[in-house]
């Protein structure tokens, strides 16, 4: 019997009422009186020298308050990068200065020159047409290994090279890996490209800064994933704002993927120019700039190997990646493809020997940053398509190959570096078995080729690493922030109760399912809790929403403070029943003393926590309010088993999915209708990676993929109905809920798939086609063909 | 967008008028192209002449001689609903962009702008469409001169366009991923003195009409009649979603599909 509320139930989003009716609060939807617009004049060069920028015209516009360029920046500090990593020979990565407007050179299409503060955003946008700028072409560092030629043009002159890090990992690891591979029986090799993409937010960027010269107050509305670690960085390292001087708040915002993490320029800008203008300042990203000024995502280069001994068990795995980092350091750039995507080469596999080296790379493009997955996709991509191939060149059924390498005993210490707490790669890949009628496949062929069509069956599994994570270990790994979750549990006098959470919610349905497990713990309706976040000055500090991270961290936050309201309120009712604490039992919303019918309501105790008249006040305060700092001891370990099944129609390329199965395991699950959606999301974003996104530049630094014209992202017509089951369910063991996390498992699964299928179906035509680089598009898949 | 005026006369003539009394003035059809470009500041006329409330210039109509004509300023939603005449111009129209596409897009200005990639530009030319404007009449074989340009003169507004009614015709378009256009488009057309195909999306110079397949075609309606007709892909578009090679033999892929699919 499906649940009607608490842990368990598909409560409907409470939250979509007011974003299905337009009654929402986005960032564009708040105003400040007198607020004026910035108008951002963006490079559209891709590598020059800066000359000079001339605004006296552009100053004397209509309507203009003031024009910014990078002089009115000197002594505000470099955009700050939130993670350091440590290169194979124990140095530091080279981090360049990331200014706020371009100083001395320009690095990317897009990246801002000037800024204009203008009584509207028309007039803001005239006067940018009246600044003069003088640039001095470069030649475009565009291509990751052209750029690592020695001689190449340097995308920052005062670096010694194009070089961001040469990371091995595990280095130890590596002579015995290389030796592995001498001894190997048989050894695939693929070198595939991960395709950069665009997150694209349904919701464009928007910063709206305010300052009060009264109290010397700063406010940024800013669209975040992450109100206190933009505070912390722009605060701190960019603008030297003290935390109590600067709120930063985070309201609805639509859609995030990881782009909405990161600090950026125009949120320092806005906050500056506030104070700067004296006035509200407001800057709303058009879709044109969001495509060349929020980060990108992806872009690695890749050739992996795999070792197999006689019997094909997997002996030795071997990665070489070049990773885009962009013009700049985007917050967490260096981590992607290292901590998060090294440490997922082990996969679902007992390989006992693992070595992978990655080069960051600087090139004249938009930073390179996480975006759904972060890593995890690109490491599950080029292993899951490796295995692929193995067992077509190997002849076997690329399930079996997977099952007899499965890891299946747990707790299981990866080579690198990781501890799986918890899995069950055969439950879901039996059901997923179950779920594709894979005995059906023949006929389905079979039917597909009478209509002219190749019929593909594609088959993977993933792991991933959320949760993250425990911060004494991500401080080991160059992490210059913690990783704990934060919240507050305030309950009011009259028994309904505020939860102030670190995480924040942007899609997720976190003010659903976060009330869902409070409500199942005091077993109060869902009704009388309120989920708050997003506001700096009303929620303790916390790190926000990213890596699947918040049911995980952010939950168990919220269980740790309820928990310890359940504990004060367990010690009033104990007062107020005369009974021994120790015999106070909490159910359905009511405090009984056990053994007897003595009981006390919820709202009762919680009264009297306010009203103290009857209270024990020499052995506890009053009020009932608390809060918890949740610190992780190790990441959660989704995974799962996924299938695609395509149709390619030979003469055109063009492939259709006609069935997808996702069988997933998130341990324990609080709402099962929002873990489906999040699911068919990252599916779609998934699909939308490997059938059709490709965000491309010419040699010339140009994006070419600018708009929608010529960025495809998924339809609704482009993906079949997906067949989502998360019945298989092995409980995280360190944390309080059990849960794992599921907001990038479909983004991370899916890829890998849909290749699989599409290289399948090619190879059932006779077809000597081993791979084809994402999107695959039509032309690349006839290509491919040819 | 810059600023600019707006007028929305009534009349042919006073539409004419409008823009004759201005060089910086232009026309506004649905403004599906128009108000983009607009808005990213890619032009900057000093007056819009809309030409969406002048009634003559609107609607679907059977021609003396069994044509059917429509309005230069009918969308594309009408054409879908009220060419049942043609039923493949009917279905060309119902399969122009999305539902607000068509409900503000306009024959007119699709033909005016002549997209390289756009559907009405491949109906026209294979179906020997009559280009009427306010001054003349202009045959569809004189009237696509290239990419974007055409054989109107400044000024010069489409008021109507007549289409023959062919004995059996289909559109097959193969669309561009991201943008949903034409990637490749093709117009096949089959009137009692031959058939017409004409090829929207590949060119360099913006549609065209296949003279071999036309030929093979008049001779033999079948799909197996175009059994080794190729083009050659060195002038056609190759970007970011296609080769010229690859359009060249999406022409031929989409030419057998609309002769099979003629009715």
């Amino acid at each position: 019997m499906p649940k009607d509320g608490g842990i368990g139930a598909s409560s409907k989003r409470r939250e979509d009422v007011r974003f299905l009716t337009g009654v929402g609060n986005y960032t564009d939807d708040i105003n400040v009186n007198g607020q004026a617009y910035v108008y951002f004049l963006r490079s559209d060069m891709a590598h020059g020298t800066l000359n000079s920028v001339d605004t006296s015209a552009a100053s004397a516009m209509p309507g203009v308050v003031r024009v910014f360029t990078a002089t009115d920046f000197e002594g505000v500090g470099s955009i700050p990068c939130g993670w350091q990593v440590t290169d194979k020979h124990g140095a530091p990565m080279q981090e360049p200065a990331h200014p706020v407007l371009a100083t001395g050179k320009v690095r990317h299409v897009g990246e801002p020159i000037a800024a204009v503060v203008a009584e509207t955003l028309e007039q803001a946008r005239d006067a940018a047409e009246a600044i003069v700028v003088d640039i001095t072409e470069l030649p475009a560092v565009v291509d990751m290994k052209a750029a690592l030629a020695s001689g190449a043009t340097k995308v920052h002159d005062d670096l010694e090279n194009n070089l961001c890090y040469d990371w091995g990992f595990v280095e130890e690891n590596k002579a015995a890996t290389d030796a592995a591979f001498e001894a190997a029986a048989h050894v695939t090799t693929l070198e595939l490209v991960n395709n950069r993409l665009v997150a694209n937010p349904m919701e464009p960027r928007v910063a709206v800064g305010d300052y009060s010269r009264g109290t010397d107050e700063h406010t940024l509305y800013t669209t975040s994933q992450n109100p206190h670690v933009i505070r912390l960085l722009m605060g701190a390292f960019v603008l030297g704002i003290p935390e109590h001087k600067l709120r930063v708040v985070a309201p609805d915002v639509g859609g995030g993927f990881g782009t909405k993490i990161f600090h950026y320029q125009e949120e320092a800008f806005c906050t500056f120019a506030a104070k700067a203008c004296n006035r509200a300042v407001k800057w709303t990203s058009s879709r044109t700039e969001a495509f060349i000024s929020d980060a990108h995502g992806r872009d690695h280069v890749t050739k992996i190997e795999l070792a197999l001994d006689a019997e094909n068990n997997f002996t030795a795995l071997r990665t070489e990646t070049h990773a885009n980092m962009g013009a700049y350091l985007s917050t967490f750039a260096p981590s992607v493809p290292t901590w998060l995507h090294g440490t997922l080469m082990a996969g679902n596999y007992k390989t006992p020997l693992i070595y992978v080296n990655v080069k960051a790379v600087f090139t004249n493009t938009v930073p390179v940053d996480a975006y759904r997955g972060a890593g995890r996709p690109e490491a599950t991509f080029q292993l899951e398509r490796v295995v692929d191939k193995a067992a077509r060149e190997l002849g076997v059924d690329p399930i079996a190959l997977r099952r007899q390498n499965f890891i299946t005993e747990f707790p299981y210490a990866t080579p690198v570096a990781v501890e799986y707490d918890t899995g069950d790669y055969h439950a879901t890949m039996d059901k997923l078995e179950e779920m594709i009628d894979r005995s059906g496949f023949d006929a389905r062929r079979a039917e597909s080729e009478k209509n002219g069509k190749l019929r593909g069956l594609g088959v993977n599994c993933y792991i991933e690493a959320c949760g993250i994570a425990p911060s004494n270990l991500v401080g080991q790994l160059g992490a210059r922030a913690g990783l704990y979750e934060s919240a507050t549990v305030r309950v009011n006098a009259t028994g309904g109760l505020v939860v102030m959470t670190g995480s924040h919610s942007h899609g997720q349905g976190h003010e659903t399912s976060f009330a869902q497990v409070v409500a199942e713990m005091i077993g109060i309706d869902e009704n009388m809790i309120e989920i708050v976040h997003g506001d700096t000055s009303k929620v303790p500090m916390g790190m926000g929403t990213y890596g699947s991270r918040s049911i995980a961290v952010g939950g168990s936050a919220m269980v740790r403070a309820t928990e310890k309201i359940i504990n004060k309120a367990k010690k009033i009712a104990s007062h107020l029943l005369e009974a021994s604490e120790a015999d106070i039992e909490l159910k359905d919303g009511a405090f009984s003393v056990a053994g007897t019918d003595k009981s006390v309501a919820w709202g009762d105790v919680t009264l009297a926590a306010y009203v103290p008249h009857n209270y024990p006040l020499e052995d506890i305060e009053p009020g009932l309010e608390e809060t918890a700092f949740y610190d992780p001891s190790n990441f959660t370990y989704p995974s799962g088993a996924y299938a695609c099944e395509v149709e390619v129609d030979p003469d055109t390329g063009k492939v259709s999915i006609e069935r997808f199965a996702a069988a997933d395991d998130f341990g324990n699950i609080i709402n099962p209708m929002i873990v489906t959606g999040q699911v068919h999301g990252g599916l779609a974003q998934g699909i939308g990676q490997a059938l059709l996104e490709n965000c491309a530049y010419d040699e010339n630094g140009q994006l070419l993929s600018a708009s929608y014209m010529e960025y495809a992202m998924p339809r609704a017509d482009d993906l079949p109905m997906f067949d989502v089951d998360h019945s298989c369910q092995t409980p995280c063991t360190h944390n309080p809920l059990g849960v794992k996390g599921c907001g990038e498992a479909g983004a991370i699964g899916s890829p890998p798939a849909v290749v699989n299928a599409v290289v399948d179906a090619l190879q059932s035509a006779g077809k000597d086609v081993t791979h084809v680089d994402m999107p695959l598009s039509p032309d690349r898949v006839w290509e491919a063909m040819q | 967008m810059y600023n600019f005026d707006v007028v929305k006369p009534e009349r042919i003539a006073d539409a004419v008028k409008e823009l004759s009394d201005s060089s910086e003035s232009q026309p506004l059809g649905g403004g599906q192209t128009l108000i983009p470009t607009l808005k990213q500041r890619l032009a900057s006329p000093d007056k819009l002449v809309s030409l969406s409330a002048i009634p003559e210039m609107k609607g679907v109509c059977a021609g003396d001689d069994g044509s059917v004509c429509i309005g230069g300023a009918t969308t594309h939603a009408t054409v879908a609903a009220e060419a049942s005449a043609y039923p493949a111009l009917a279905a060309t129209a119902a399969h122009i962009g999305d539902p607000a596409v068509r409900n503000r897009g306009t024959i007119g200005g699709s033909l005016a702008n002549n997209d390289p990639s756009a559907c009405y530009p491949a109906a026209a030319l294979a179906s020997g469409a009559t280009i009427v404007t306010n001054a003349r009449e202009i045959a569809a074989d004189d009237y696509f001169q290239g990419m974007f340009t055409t054989a109107l003169d400044e000024g010069e507004i489409i008021t109507e366009v007549r289409f023959p009614v062919p004995e059996k015709a289909n559109y097959q378009k193969f669309v561009q991923p991201a943008s949903r256009f034409a990637l490749v488009g093709v117009y096949v057309a089959k009137y009692a003195d031959g058939v017409r195909v004409a090829i929207t999306g590949a060119s360099n110079d913006g549609v065209f009409r296949w003279a071999e397949a036309e030929a093979a075609l008049s001779a033999n309606f079948s799909a197996d009649a175009l059994d080794g007709l190729s083009l050659s892909g060195d002038d056609m578009i190759s970007d970011l979603h296609g080769t010229g090679a690859y359009r060249a033999h999406l022409c031929a892929v989409m030419t057998k599909r609309a002769v099979a699919a003629a009715a």
